[in-house]
């Protein structure tokens, strides 16, 4: 056997994974699965399980992925009951079977959160995360209508907050790792990334209130503060962008409850 | 076939001024009467469909993934050019035309190029308004590094994922659309037939890949920006994803596919861990600016630890062969460089398939000299990335690289206004072919994904609109409509039933051992014709071997995956051909026919003309066309590192 840095380089592995079709109850199944080389990463160790399957003549796991380096955000497995598995500050694609014991047991499931159903098996359907978006996180700003782009300095440590908080990659860890399914923490990300920048600021209020009303409208729970987005995010997003996502909707709320209109603020700031 | 590149009369610089001041406009009031289908939602996808939308259109987009977010375009790492001369160095829109139709070793189209350096200023502009956390300086303005080889500091990053912040500016500006109901996004759809009504593109056909629906749409225009062919090689730096089968349906159609075999090969990436790999990461160029590329002089030493080779024993070949560039050689010539001395047998790290298949990145001088620190600063997180996947401490021992397929210049041909040979079939960013030539520069991808999508589409498009009737698009009860709907339930229940012992997977790596190695880093002629006949034989054997699990009425990975090989075994073909055919080297494309002493030899007096290759049916060999490339301002040169 070849050695990868000292280690045995193949596994042999026992795999739970979950089995449904949309809009019906599911189930685990169980495969074993042998010679899984400890270089590859845990879709490639998913891909050995569907090519085997097709052997046997047998439905293939679907599960969701793209660009298998860390950054589109479309694979979402939750594996040994973690969102992206137990390394922290990586996501699905990126974990390598080293992590894991020969003989070792594996349990791979969906994301688990009720505005994330099931479309088959390890799939579901995040569409709530674009609603969302949809509903404010932008700027209003038509192609062809932008100032000069130096006419709007942006401080560095302002730029360098609202790039940390940019740096979400929408996969929906944070729903999943959450016990109330809360979208907190994609959602303050997103109206920290906006609302610090100067560029932010006309749309700020607004943007706040209709996107917290969407994403209560779409089934997210509430934040309870158990933190499991922030260990689980693979962006390493932390807590903070909650305390000001609270804040900055406690703003906008008492700005629209003392204007005459009784709607938000037409200034914004 | 008829190819009128439409460029403009006049002097360079004026060109597009003026061919916009001539173009047709279309009422306020009667822009909402026009469909316009944009297919894709990476940089230009999305740019285009916002800007549509914001026109007053009314706009269809259509993406394979789970959301428009998702598009390949968030990969790229390095940055955008943009022609803004903040750095107070010397450049000029002229100056990054020049670079750009240089780098693109004079296959490119001289009009199209300096439009792209044109617009390039308005795309910063654009995507800081929507919010992109560009780098800035202290004082708030913003910074620029030199990236690719500039001479000239003009190129605009946020963090390492440039690629990332620019999509989601532009994912913001059409979700934007969305939600104000002037776009419906369809997700999980793919296209698999464009639809042609008097010669002219009016719609498309889908498959949704949830429920597994088929169903065509009518539209006045339809606009395709769905990338590059990369996975045609199996490895690649590209998504799981990307495919070519929208560009390849709308070939089928009529389509002249322009210059397939122009294709970037990266040098720095992770080499290929083992038979089950599935993707290849690439890690930022920058990484050469401080390590030294070596493999062993003698090839028993190639199983050796790295330590346990003495200097003496180390050849530097990049140093050896480029003393001037050293380690910094562009990208063409240092992947081949690696290539040649793998291929001498000198490769170092895992055998995979009997060959060692990849060079040392050697940071230790550059320890010793500015510290383990500093080369944390700098790079941390690509070292980081590297030990993630290769299980390798590359502060303690040399990083091992090899090239890997990245970008494809070619793509479906289209005149001055970004319009396919077909009228109404608009073509914008990697999956069109015109701005990159032979060879595309770093930091030029975002640019013109973003400068076709916000720049150019929006007024070319409304120009052929202008020309179409309102309301005169057919009723999807046409049967033109009808017979691609046909066209593609037969063909998706086809690969259903044909239920032989072979997996789509086996066949799409099939493939790509075959165009890696004889359409690769280096080509030549006995190679290619090899590599047609085999590919013909293994196009062959899928349809009569392959097996799709799976059902037509759900979420059928296999489905998805067996009809976009299909596709690539097809294009696979004309690629080898487009390579057998190109007598010449330039850029990507190296033929070792043609070379001085391992330096590309350009044939400028019989191949300054781009490749444009037309559809003759299944089975039968494309037929070859060409659009000469004139040159009114640029004068040719040989592009030389030594």
């Amino acid at each position: 056997m070849v050695q990868e840095n000292g280690k045995a380089t193949t596994l042999a592995l026992k795999l739970r994974v979950w089995r449904q079709r949309r809009g019906q109850p599911g189930a685990f199944e169980e495969h074993a699965l042998a010679a899984v080389p400890t270089s590859a990463s845990f879709l490639e160790m998913m891909d050995m399980l569907n090519e085997q399957l097709i052997k046997q003549g047998k439905d293939t796991f679907a599960f969701d992925h793209d660009c298998r380096e860390g950054i589109c955000g479309m694979c979402s497995m939750t594996i040994n009951g973690m969102p992206h598995g137990p390394l922290p500050g990586v996501t699905t694609c990126q974990l390598h079977m080293r992590n894991f014991r020969d003989g070792e047991t594996i349990t791979v499931e969906p994301w688990r959160a009720r505005a994330f159903p099931v479309l088959k098996d390890l799939a579901v359907d995040r569409s709530a995360f674009d609603k969302v978006i949809q509903s404010g996180g932008f700027i209003t700003v038509r192609t062809g209508s932008a100032p000069e782009a130096n006419n709007i300095p942006v401080p560095k440590p302002v730029a360098d907050e609202a790039m940390d908080a940019a740096e979400c990659i929408g996969c929906g860890a944070c729903v999943a790792s959450c016990k109330n399914g809360s979208a907190m923490l994609f959602v303050g990300a997103k109206i920290n990334h906006l609302n610090i920048l100067p560029q932010g600021q006309a749309e700020r209020d607004r943007r706040t209130l209709a996107m917290v009303k969407t994403m209560d409208e779409a089934g997210f729970g509430n934040c309870t503060n158990y933190g499991e987005c922030q260990a689980h995010c693979p962006k390493s997003i932390t807590l903070d962008v909650i305390a000001k996502l609270n804040r900055d909707y406690l703003r906008a709320r008492v700005k629209e409850f003392f204007s005459s209109t009784g709607k938000p603020s037409k200034g914004g700031d | 076939m008829k190819l009128d590149s439409k460029i403009p009369a006049g002097p360079l610089a004026d060109k597009w001024n003026n061919h916009k001041a001539k173009l047709r406009l279309v009422n306020p009031a009667n822009r909402r009467k026009y469909h316009i289908i944009v297919v894709g939602s990476g940089l230009a996808g999305s740019a285009a469909a916002a800007s549509f939308a914001e026109m007053g259109y009314e706009v269809s987009c259509f993406c394979y993934q789970d959301s428009p977010r998702r598009a390949h375009s968030i990969a790229a790492q390095g940055g955008i050019n943009a022609a803004k001369n903040y750095q107070n160095d010397g450049d000029s829109v002229r100056r990054l035309f020049q670079d750009t139709i240089k780098g693109g070793d004079y296959r490119a189209r001289e009009a199209n190029v300096y439009r792209l350096a044109q617009v390039s200023a308005n795309i910063i502009d654009q995507c800081v308004a929507q919010g992109v956390p560009f780098a800035r300086e202290y004082g708030g303005l913003l910074a620029n590094r030199s990236f690719g080889g500039a001479q000239v500091s003009r190129t605009f990053y946020a963090r390492g994922q440039t690629g990332q912040q620019l999509l989601l500016g532009a994912y913001s500006a059409l979700s934007r659309q969305i939600g104000l109901g002037a776009v419906k996004m369809y997700t999980r759809h793919e296209m698999l037939d464009l639809v042609l009504v008097d010669g002219k593109a009016k719609g498309i056909v889908t498959r949704d890949l949830v429920t597994g629906a088929v169903e065509s749409w009518a539209s006045d225009v339809v606009v395709v920006c769905t990338g590059g062919y990369g996975n045609v090689f199996y490895l690649s730096t590209n998504a799981q994803g990307c495919n070519v089968t929208a560009t390849f349906r709308a070939h089928r159609r009529g389509a002249g596919f322009a210059n397939p075999c122009y294709t970037q090969i990266h040098p720095t990436c992770i080499p290929v861990h083992g038979e089950d790999q599935s993707k290849l990461t690439l890690m930022s160029e920058s990484l050469r600016n401080d390590g030294r590329v070596w493999v062993p002089k003698n090839a028993a030493d190639c199983a050796k630890p790295a330590a346990d080779i003495p200097e003496e024993a180390r050849d530097y070949f990049l140093e050896r062969k480029y003393p001037s560039y050293g380690n910094l050689a562009p990208r063409d010539i240092a992947s081949r460089a690696a290539k040649e001395v793998c291929d001498e047998g000198r490769g170092v790290g895992q055998l995979v398939d009997g060959k060692r298949l990849g060079v040392y990145l050697d940071f230790s001088a550059a320890i010793k000299r500015l510290g383990e620190g500093e080369i944390r600063a700098r790079y941390g997180n690509l070292f980081d990335m590297y030990e993630n996947i290769t299980g390798e401490n590359a502060y303690k021992q040399p990083m091992r690289i090899f090239p890997a397929v990245h970008y494809t210049m070619g793509g479906l041909w289209v005149d001055y206004n970004l319009q396919s040979n077909i009228p109404g079939l608009f073509v914008g960013g990697e999956a069109n072919f015109s701005d990159h030539g032979a060879n595309r520069l770093g930091a030029s991808a975002l640019m013109q994904g973003l400068a076709d999508g916000y720049f150019v589409l929006p007024y070319t498009v409304t120009d052929y609109l202008a020309g179409e009737k309102p309301g005169s698009r057919p009723s999807k009860d046409a049967p033109e409509f009808k017979a691609a709907l046909k066209d593609v339930n037969d063909r998706v229940a086809k690969l259903l039933s044909i239920n032989g012992t072979k997996s789509p997977r086996h066949y799409h790596k099939a493939l790509g051992k075959i165009t890696w190695e004889k359409c690769g880093m280096a080509r030549d002629k006995a190679g290619l014709e090899g590599a047609i006949r085999d590919l013909q034989a293994l196009r062959d054997d899928f349809w009569k071997n392959v097996k799709v699990v799976g059902s037509g009425d759900a979420l059928a990975p296999e489905l998805e995956r067996a009809g976009r090989v299909a596709d690539f075994l097809d294009f696979g073909i004309m690629m080898c051909l487009d390579a057998l055919t190109r007598e010449e080297s330039c850029g990507g494309h190296f033929r070792t026919e043609h070379q001085d002493a391992g330096e590309a030899k350009r044939d400028d007096a019989q191949y300054a003309h781009a490749a444009v290759w037309q559809w003759t049916g299944d089975g039968q060999l494309p037929a070859r066309h060409t659009e000469p490339l004139v040159y009114e301002e640029t004068q040719l040169s040989t592009r030389s590192y030594k």
